[in-house]
């Protein structure tokens, strides 16, 4: 079927993948994995936002407070110690459900809290109300002033974890324990789990994509487009746009959570620096310049422009880097750079705007 | 709280509050002349008070205020030749997400000509220990010199806009592009001057504000969204609303700061933009029906 | 006595001071043509707005099949079964002829978020008829051939044709044209009166707004007078053509 066009892309990277794994084993270079497996939980905000950028059209400085909502509730639920509380009707509820995990930590003490997936699970049902309660009264808005608005959430998101005690203020959370998917598959940042993260983070990613691209060629995302496109006539012809653009934003509010909560398990710790108006525009100009509206090109530029972040290839000119392109890439080409560049023979196979 | 607090506390409010509305008053002049919402506004400010710092050991104070004042004009010159004007068929979007990264770039321009050290403009009258006893208060005096170099651009500005000749062409710019430019008014220069006006303005402002809350390279950006929530409040082009948006603001900050924590403080003017943004984005004293406004 | 498709009963709706739409009332017949003239700034452009639900009005009923749809946004009166055309081509230029017109069919299907991101073999089956009902009114109207074309890139007249197609994949019960003819030539225009008989035989009632007289005097069963906010007169082409009020706005003169 013609429509099993659009995957050979997912197929191609898959293959990329193991081949670079296999490469960097045998030569010795696993530790460049580190670097990868982060970009890559980075790039799972950037797939959202680029749904929400390119194809509703709508504007997000403030996604990193998602990202951020997503880590720091998988964090707090991981670590928070709920030994004194045991005998709290709430808690023993929780006990006999399953949730909780008695483990030690790193000091040796005795530590009652949620184990990994109850913690996913609230982390992304928080983004979803979060995104939902905000998303209401700004989707209304235009243009900047959307911006500005989803800027104002970023900053008190930012403030939020940065002043609560519970969030660990400016030290924020650590020795959060590593993701246990099943027994003997986890996202742990530890050497010995390096490839194992490796293959989790690049599964999660594609998987991400898949779903991305369906949608972008169903029904929904034709309507999707042609909100961007012209939002007077989508409305006109029976295209809910407030509506979309409100599931859109939901939509991409997860999956950036998802970013955040794989991301600080794997680390072991998420800081108020993952917050701040630099991460959110830094995710805007990897969407900006992958092309607002290319998903391939919005993963390939997130993953290799923070693994050069992540390196420190930048230096201390890391953030003035991201600046440059941001200007660069909205006086000389708005639609991205890939597409200006017009690599005809892999642009066949990727899928564009303007595919059926 | 007492009468000599309760002074203080407002001297401290409408002095950070006129720092405000002056930061407002520059976006809004760009913002009535290009439609841009500039978000390098606050850079401005830090520019001109670590220059006139710099300057202040080779020249006398007022010398180093005075060319201060001119190299950020020139610099705001410029910013808009360089990137606003070559911009020409963006959207009104991306050219804000240009002023983005304009305002990383100055930010990060500036840490590296300097460092990241905390520093200040010596005090205009006295130092820093020198007060002034207000209803049983003690002022700096240097707080007069915010309120009185505020008032002096507020008041200049507005019958600079109202009756001379470039001012009122810069307003009819703001108003329709096209006719302006073909009752002969040069467009083009109209915008640079709007960016060169509000780097001034900044500038000026940043000096005069740097010895009572010390300067930081990255104190810029803070400052911006302050600016424009004041701005959102008062309605976006409306400066006679800004300053009195930005004094409220002042205000309730200094008070939030009297009675809770201090991490409070920054969270008040965030609140006030969204709550604004979401409840009425034209702004307390602007037009209701602005149709550019809403979305569908 | 055919049954009234659209009723617009004393509609109101005020810009600032100007009193844009006076007291109008019109009733559209099903199965007719019926055109709207009137002077530049008679208040057209803001009824057809006012029927379809991009402004809302300050006091009146719009009735549509009976029922009220007064204030209802802009897709809820499209899901009714009522399409408009704009008076400037609103195509959706990046996307392709065919999937302009597979937006229009927007209303008539259900998949969803879920549906589209999993890919369920609804979607397919879903999506497949929607290209075959696309594909068939593009060749209705004779644009096959420019299918996968970028919508921008075809000539004026033809995007005109490309909206009207994306506008009867909603199937409708009543069609708003607003201005069709704008910006077509003599040739065009004569196609265009052809095209839109044919889409009232298709069982489509129309409402025209446009200020060609040869194509309203050729199309329109019933014809409505506006100018300044006021309905002037109704009825048949022939007698208001005769009207001397109608005359007299238009200063004696039938051809726009």
């Amino acid at each position: 079927m013609t429509q099993f066009r659009r995957y050979i892309p997912v197929i191609a990277v898959a293959i990329a993948v193991i081949i670079l794994q296999v490469v960097l084993s045998k030569t010795g270079s696993t530790y460049y994995m580190t670097q990868i497996t982060m970009s890559a939980f980075y790039a799972l905000v950037v797939i959202g936002l680029c749904l929400l950028m390119g194809y509703a059209g709508q504007v997000s400085l403030g996604h990193a407070g998602f990202f951020a909502i997503g880590g720091y509730t998988a964090a707090v639920l991981t670590t928070f110690n709920l030994t004194a509380y045991s005998n709290t009707p709430v808690v023993s509820l929780c006990r006999s459900l399953g949730l909780l995990v008695q483990r030690q930590d790193i000091y040796g003490t005795d530590i009652l809290a949620f184990s990994a997936w109850p913690a996913f699970a609230a982390a992304i049902l928080l983004a979803i109300i979060i995104a939902f309660l905000i998303g209401l009264p700004v989707i209304r808005l235009k243009g900047h002033y959307m911006a500005m608005a989803t800027l104002g959430f970023g900053l008190i998101i930012y403030r939020i974890v940065l002043g609560g005690r519970i969030f660990g203020q400016a030290d924020g959370v650590s020795n959060v324990p590593p993701f246990r998917i099943i027994d003997g598959l986890e996202v742990n940042g530890r050497a010995a789990f390096r490839i194992e993260s490796y293959y989790i983070a690049w599964f999660v990613v594609l998987a991400a994509m898949v779903l991305a691209i369906n949608l972008v060629h169903s029904r929904v995302g034709r309507a999707l487009r042609s909100i961007h496109e012209n939002e007077e006539a989508a409305h006109s012809l029976g295209v809910n746009t407030y509506r979309y653009k409100l599931l859109v934003f939901i939509l991409s509010a997860v999956f950036a959570a998802i970013g955040g909560v794989l991301l600080t398990h794997y680390n072991g710790s998420i800081g108020p620096s993952e917050v701040t108006v630099m991460k959110s525009v830094r995710y805007l100009v990897i969407v900006a310049v992958g092309g607002m509206a290319n998903l391939w090109g919005a993963l390939f530029m997130g993953v290799l422009l923070n693994f050069l972040s992540l390196r420190g290839v930048f230096g201390s000119y890391d953030d003035a880097v991201f600046a440059v392109i941001l200007i660069a890439i909205m006086l000389f080409a708005p639609q991205g750079l890939l597409r200006m560049l017009n690599i005809r023979k892999i642009s066949s196979l990727l899928p564009r705007r303007s595919n059926a | 709280m007492n009468l000599p607090q309760i002074v203080q506390y407002c001297f401290a409010g409408i002095t950070v509050g006129s720092i405000y509305a002056i930061v407002a008053i520059g976006f809004n002049i760009i913002y009535n002349a290009t439609g841009i919402i500039n978000f390098a506004q606050g850079e401005f400010l830090i520019l001109g008070a670590m220059l006139a710092i710099t300057l202040n050991h080779f020249v006398a104070l007022p010398i180093a205020i005075a060319l201060s004042v001119v190299i950020t004009t020139i610099v705001g010159g410029l910013i808009e030749i360089v990137f606003i004007r070559r911009a020409r068929n963006a959207s009104v979007l991306s050219l804000i997400v240009i002023t983005i990264g304009i305002s990383i770039l100055m930010r990060e321009a500036m840490l590296h000509i300097w460092d990241e050290k905390v520093r200040s403009l010596a005090y205009f009258t006295g130092t820093g220990v020198s007060s002034i006893t207000i209803l049983g208060a003690h002022i700096s005096p240097q707080v007069l010199w915010v309120l009185g170099v505020s008032a002096v651009i507020v008041i200049g500005l507005t019958p600079f806009f109202r009756y001379t000749l470039t001012g009122r062409a810069m307003r009819a710019c703001a108003d329709d592009r096209m006719a302006a430019r073909l009752c002969g008014i040069n467009d083009k220069w109209m915008v640079t001057l709007s960016f060169m006006i509000s780097a001034a303005i900044g500038a000026l402002a940043g000096c005069v504000i740097s010895p009572v809350t010390q300067t930081q390279y990255d104190m810029g950006a803070p400052l911006a969204i302050k600016g424009f929530t004041v701005a959102i409040v008062g309605g976006l082009g409306n400066s006679m609303a800004a300053v009195v948006a930005g004094l409220m603001l002042g205000l309730v900050e200094a008070f939030t700061m009297s009675q809770f924590d201090v991490a409070y403080k920054e969270a008040v003017s965030i609140v006030i933009l969204l709550l604004i943004l979401v409840l009425r984005p034209s702004g307390l004293f602007g037009k209701r029906e602005i149709a550019a406004m809403r979305s569908l | 006595m055919p049954e009234a498709m659209l009723e617009t009963k004393k509609l109101h709706r005020f810009f600032g001071g100007l009193h844009a739409v006076n007291d109008v009332s019109i009733t559209v017949s099903q199965g007719t043509i019926k055109g709207v003239i009137g002077p530049n700034g008679a208040g057209k452009t803001t009824l057809f707005n006012l029927i379809a639900g991009t402004v809302t009005p300050h006091d009146g009923d719009v009735i549509f099949r009976g029922k009220k749809i007064t204030a209802l946004k802009p897709h809820a009166v499209a899901s009714r079964g009522i399409a408009r055309t704009f008076q400037t081509t609103k195509l959706f230029a990046h996307m392709t002829v065919l999937e302009n017109v597979m937006v229009g069919r927007h209303s008539r299907t259900k998949c969803g978020f879920i549906s589209g991101m999993l890919n369920l073999p609804r979607t397919w089956h879903e999506d497949k008829q929607i290209k075959a009902k696309s594909l068939e009114i593009l060749k209705d109207l004779g644009l096959s051939e420019h299918a996968f074309e970028k919508a921008s890139n075809l000539p004026f007249g033809r995007q005109r044709l490309v909206e009207f197609a994306r506008a009867l994949a909603m199937e409708p019960q009543l069609l708003l044209l607003d201005e069709p003819a704008a910006g077509l030539n003599i040739y065009e225009t004569k196609e265009l009166a052809r095209l839109i008989k044919w889409i009232r035989d298709r069982g489509v009632t129309c409402l025209v707004v446009e200020h060609d007289m040869s194509l309203v005097m050729a199309i329109c069963d019933e014809i409505v007078v506006l100018d300044q906010g006021r309905k002037i007169a109704e009825g048949p082409p022939r007698a208001v053509q005769r009207n001397p009020e109608v005359i007299r706005i238009y200063l004696g003169d039938n051809d726009a």
